[in-house]
């Protein structure tokens, strides 16, 4: 059941994923300074813009088990753009903090960063998801050959700090954060035979 | 819709704003309502990518509220009120969904008539307030207290209540008596995030707090059954709830059906949730941090965007340090957090 997608339609689709991916995010802020979104605008923003990089961090990681199989290679054309709004997203959370809840109190960020181990655990996804976006330029990707899979599997690991940071940051409703543990989950059960190789050869040395 | 209050004598002129302010409330709800929880996006479809858990009713109707009489803060408080739109659209009441717009969303049919109080334990008088007693019982007075919640964000109520020390006095109290125990409604039926686990947050319900019957005497310990000039709404805990402002705003239970007079100190919801992260006293301290998170300033909510936040110093005892230090003389308050 190998679908194809015409190279005409790819522009179009890949607009859609744009409009997708940008109209939320203009619509939060749009909210947030009209001080439309409730009571307290910053956890709003902080809020969604945390769990809409989650989200996409954890669709990035669908995209090649549905390409493969369900033969959607188009898919893989797709992954990209999807990891940089993944990126997007997570650097509009990490500002938000920044901006709006330490309110440029540089010190107490510096503070929360090191202190909080939630936190910790998110600035590291979010550093190593910095070292990604920047990776995925053609160039460098040529440039660094096999290493840049190498570096580029690290996505199974930024999944996993960003749900742990979740399920750290919640005060007691750990029903959602558990979810996405189990999607998680999943998209590591479908690279069972990839990790069980990475496995057989870190134990063979 | 900015609410500027300078002085005292301008929060008591509330009626044109309140009917604004009120309005708007009602478009805010509705729109929460529509967009649904924490979805900000304005189709459903959108919505799956980005929020896989957003979904919400839109209320029926506004729970009613209505006007009270009482005497207005005489006091000369400074701080500027959060606006009506905001302290009841912006709550932590697990019963009605863990996120802070739903209790708004999903509380609005909530029954309050009739209720029942109860103050019972080691008192001579045990005594059961029903739904317009707790409105005819004792004088109405209004205070502006700051509320600091344990997420480290504040706001300035308008609340209208009684003393909790002048109920404690109506039950005489036995020497025997060395606490109070509080509990919240438990009605699964009216209280969805008693049915489920998910909107609830996993608290085994019902919601109990307690205070020790000096804290209790305290005459900044209110029970608050209005703010704004009218009955509370459900979502801040209808018809009755106390308010402690130098503690965390937990402590501050909601929707109150009894109080018992206690000789040993009463187990509370988020301690035996959480041991390391909530005490039993739970005063507001900036120099003793959340394990997950700064206690030292806070963010207050008053008007505007994003771009009018306001981050301030906490104050020991959220500020009413004056008033209530001399209760833990001698403590160390590290260990009794």
């Amino acid at each position: 059941m190998a679908i194809t997608v015409s190279q005409k339609s790819i522009p179009y689709l890949k607009a859609l994923v744009h409009l997708a991916a940008l109209y939320p995010l203009l619509n939060l802020y749009y909210g947030a300074v009209t001080d439309q979104l409730g009571g307290d605008p910053v956890e709003a923003v902080i809020h969604f813009t945390g769990i809409g990089a989650l989200n996409l961090v954890l669709i990035s990681l669908l995209i090649s088990p549905l390409a493969k199989r369900f033969k959607l290679s188009f898919l893989m054309r797709f992954r990209r753009m999807i990891g940089l709004y993944a990126f997007t997203y997570g650097l509009c959370h990490m500002l938000n903090f920044l901006f709006f809840e330490v309110q440029f109190d540089v010190r107490l960020f510096i503070e929360e960063v090191f202190e909080r181990p939630y936190i910790t655990v998110g600035m590291s996804a979010f550093l190593l998801l910095i070292a990604l976006a920047v990776t995925s330029i053609t160039k460098l990707r040529r440039k660094m050959k096999g290493r840049w899979q190498t570096l580029h599997n690290f996505t199974y690991l930024i999944a996993l700090l960003a749900v742990i940071h979740f399920y750290w940051s919640v005060k007691s409703e750990i029903i959602e954060p558990l979810i996405y543990f189990a999607m998680y989950a999943a998209l590591m059960g479908f690279r069972y035979k990839k990790l069980r190789g990475w496995k057989d050869k870190l134990f063979s040395r | 819709m900015i609410i500027k209050t300078t002085s005292v004598s301008e929060c008591k002129e509330h009626t044109i704003t309140d009917e604004n302010v009120y309005h708007q409330r009602r478009e805010l709800i509705k729109k929460m309502g529509f967009l649904g929880a924490a979805s900000l996006l304005s189709s459903p479809a959108s919505a799956g990518i980005l929020d896989i858990f957003g979904e919400e009713k839109t209320p029926e109707a506004l729970f009613a509220q209505n006007n009270l009489s009482y005497a207005a803060e005489k006091g000369g408080f400074a701080e500027e009120l959060t606006p009506e739109a905001k302290i009841t659209s912006h709550n932590n009441f697990y019963e009605f969904g863990v996120e802070k717009q739903q209790p708004a969303a999903l509380s609005q049919s909530f029954k309050v008539d009739p209720w029942q109080l109860k103050i019972s334990g080691e008192v001579e008088n045990p005594l059961t307030l029903g739904y317009d007693d707790l409105y005819s019982s004792f004088d109405l007075e209004e205070r502006i207290y700051r509320l600091r919640c344990v997420e480290a964000w504040s706001m300035v109520v308008p609340w209208i209540g009684f003393s909790l020390a002048e109920l404690v006095k109506k039950a005489k109290p036995t020497s025997r008596a060395k606490y109070l125990a509080f509990e919240t409604l438990y009605d699964p039926v009216q209280m969805p995030g008693q049915r489920s686990r998910r909107l609830g947050g996993g608290i085994d319900y019902p919601y109990v707090e307690g205070l020790r019957i000096d804290e209790a005497m305290n005459p900044l310990a209110l029970m608050s059954v209005g703010l704004y000039g009218k009955t509370l709404p459900p979502q801040n805990g209808a018809p009755i709830r106390l308010v402690v402002p130098w503690k965390y705003g937990f402590k501050s239970i909601k929707s109150v059906v009894g109080i018992k007079f206690v000789e040993k100190k009463p187990p509370t919801t988020w301690n035996l949730l959480a041991a390391n992260e909530y005490g039993f006293y739970a005063n507001v301290n900036p120099a003793v941090d959340h394990p997950r998170w700064s206690q030292a300033s806070e963010r207050r909510i008053t008007t505007g965007g994003i771009f009018a936040q306001n981050r301030i110093p906490t104050l020991p005892f959220n500020g009413y340090g004056e008033q209530v230090a001399d209760l833990y003389s001698g403590m160390n308050l590290r260990k009794y957090y």
